[in-house]
């Protein structure tokens, strides 16, 4: 396997872009990296990430339609869906090609259009990813399930709903300093467990509100990479792994199994552990999946990963900086854009080019996306 | 780090359940899909059945009764949606709290 670098990164503000269409959202994210990268290397390959093209924009197929609209025409195309974590799955499939040999150089474009779709409609196109035979049909959604852990967390290990509160206080702290982030809003301390139920416990301050957007990167083998551009970022670590889909299926809904084991196969491969990294960006759909995270890679015991909110530990001068462009919650949540998103915020970090949302000195970098509620994880793990 | 298989019953044994169980977690949809919209609020849960394994499914008939992890809850029929005015009826299992005795 070769060793694989990100030489370019692009992205578009995360908002509502009712005027602007999936292609073009996907195409500007596009054009944005291979400018980046000063263009040093053709794509041979597109891999897209995207969840609800089909329930949502009525359009799959958007390997070609990517392809074609970033200008590489011709080049082998294709999209990976994987729920939320889709995003994760590209840059994973870009990754596997590159390290093969197969391809030398390919583009990686996650892209979503969530807000064309209002009301029980848009609940209802986005609970294709829930198990459909067991949880779907009883009515569920994702924030009722993520509530169902919640509540059963706070009973088991007595935390209260506004010890949850820093995690979102944080993301919208960094992400009031990120330029493309959905809601620059700072939030108040003891406003979130105030704040209108989606699903008790589950807050409208703690599920992060889907966004329309792009992200997009440029991926090439490691040996050529520093002659192509200035500060190539390295993907040490790439790894996946997986859990039941349906959450009553689980043997403990308190433990997100394949959170833990994409992050230990990840960072086993780059020979680091979690204590090495520098900046985190987990999927911080809901506070107890970043809670929940972090105690499957060893951040935290059982049942105290809000303490790491609570003890201010997650802040970007934090000993685990958390979401440092906003994350999910504050940046948005560009459903199957998301794990791209997460990649270009890491990179920008590494690059030391994180402006007003720099971590100090970061040298490594963990970046964690996942699918439902922990049925497909995928982490990478960065290096600078 | 490898992965371990375990075996997986395609052809599983049919079992009947008891029906009766316990609420393992509870939270009340504010914000429903589509074909859900006339029941809503509703509340959905974990349900842990006597019988070992852990279901999802909508806890009715609650009224203004609260309702706790740990309450006794047993399996009932119900209506869980329908495909439009002509469409078809979905029918499925719901939990409702077990009624105490007068």
């Amino acid at each position: 396997m070769r060793d694989v670098a990100i030489i370019g990164i692009g992205q578009t503000p995360v908002g509502e872009h009712w005027d602007t269409d999936l292609r073009t959202l996907a195409a500007d994210a596009a054009r944005a990296a291979l400018d980046d990268s000063g263009n040093a290397a053709v794509p041979q390959a597109v891999y897209v990430g995207n969840t609800y093209g089909a329930s949502i924009s009525s359009q799959a197929q958007l390997g070609a339609l990517v392809a074609d609209y970033a200008g590489l025409r011709g080049a082998e195309a294709f999209a990976l869906e994987a729920g939320e974590a889709s995003g994760a799955a590209a840059v994973r499939a870009a990754y596997l090609a590159v390290a093969s040999g197969a391809i030398d150089t390919a583009l990686v474009v996650g892209v979503e259009k969530a807000t064309d779709m209002v009301g029980t409609a848009k609940v209802a196109a986005r609970n294709v990813t829930l198990d459909a035979d067991y949880e779907a049909v009883h009515g569920a959604t994702l924030p009722a399930l993520a509530a169902l852990i919640m509540r059963r967390y706070m009973y088991e290990f007595g935390a209260e709903l506004g010890n949850f509160e820093n995690f979102s206080i944080n993301a919208h702290a960094n992400g009031s300093l990120n330029s493309n982030a959905m809601y620059r809003n700072k939030l108040k301390p003891g406003g979130f467990a105030r704040a209108p139920m989606i699903a008790d416990p589950v807050t409208l301050f703690d599920g992060a509100p889907d966004g329309d957007g792009a992200a997009a990167l440029v991926i090439t083998a490691g040996q050529n990479a520093a002659d192509l551009v200035p500060h190539p970022v390295y993907i040490t670590g790439s790894a996946g792994a997986s859990d039941t889909l349906g959450l009553a299926e689980r043997e403990d809904i308190l433990s997100l199994s394949a959170a833990g084991l994409s992050a230990s196969r990840a960072l086993a491969q780059a020979g680091l552990t979690v204590q090495d990294i520098d900046v985190f960006e987990l999927h911080d759909a809901f506070t107890i999946l970043t809670a929940l995270a972090l105690e499957a890679m060893g951040l935290a015991e059982r049942g105290t990963g809000w303490q790491l909110a609570r003890d201010n530990r997650i802040g970007l001068a934090g000993d685990v900086p958390l979401s440092t462009f906003g994350g999910l919650k504050s940046r948005g949540n560009p459903v199957g854009a998301t794990g791209v998103y997460q990649a270009v915020e890491a990179v920008l970090q590494l690059r030391g080019a994180a402006g007003a949302n720099q971590v100090a000195n970061a040298q490594t970098a963990l970046v964690q996306n996942m699918g439902g509620l922990g049925s497909t994880v995928i982490t990478h793990v960065l290096k600078g | 780090m490898a992965n371990t298989r375990k075996e997986v019953e395609v052809q599983a044994e049919r079992f009947a359940f008891s029906g009766r169980g316990e609420v393992y977690s509870f939270t009340t949809v504010q914000e429903p899909p589509a074909g859900y919209e006339d029941q809503s609020p509703y509340v959905i849960g974990l349900i842990r059945l006597e019988d070992g394994p852990l279901v999802t499914a909508q806890i009715t008939d609650l009224d203004d009764q609260p309702l706790a992890i740990g309450d006794r809850v047993e399996m009932v029929t119900r209506k869980l949606t329908s495909e439009g005015e002509r469409g078809m009826i979905v029918y499925g299992y719901k939990f409702r709290k077990v009624l105490q005795r007068a």
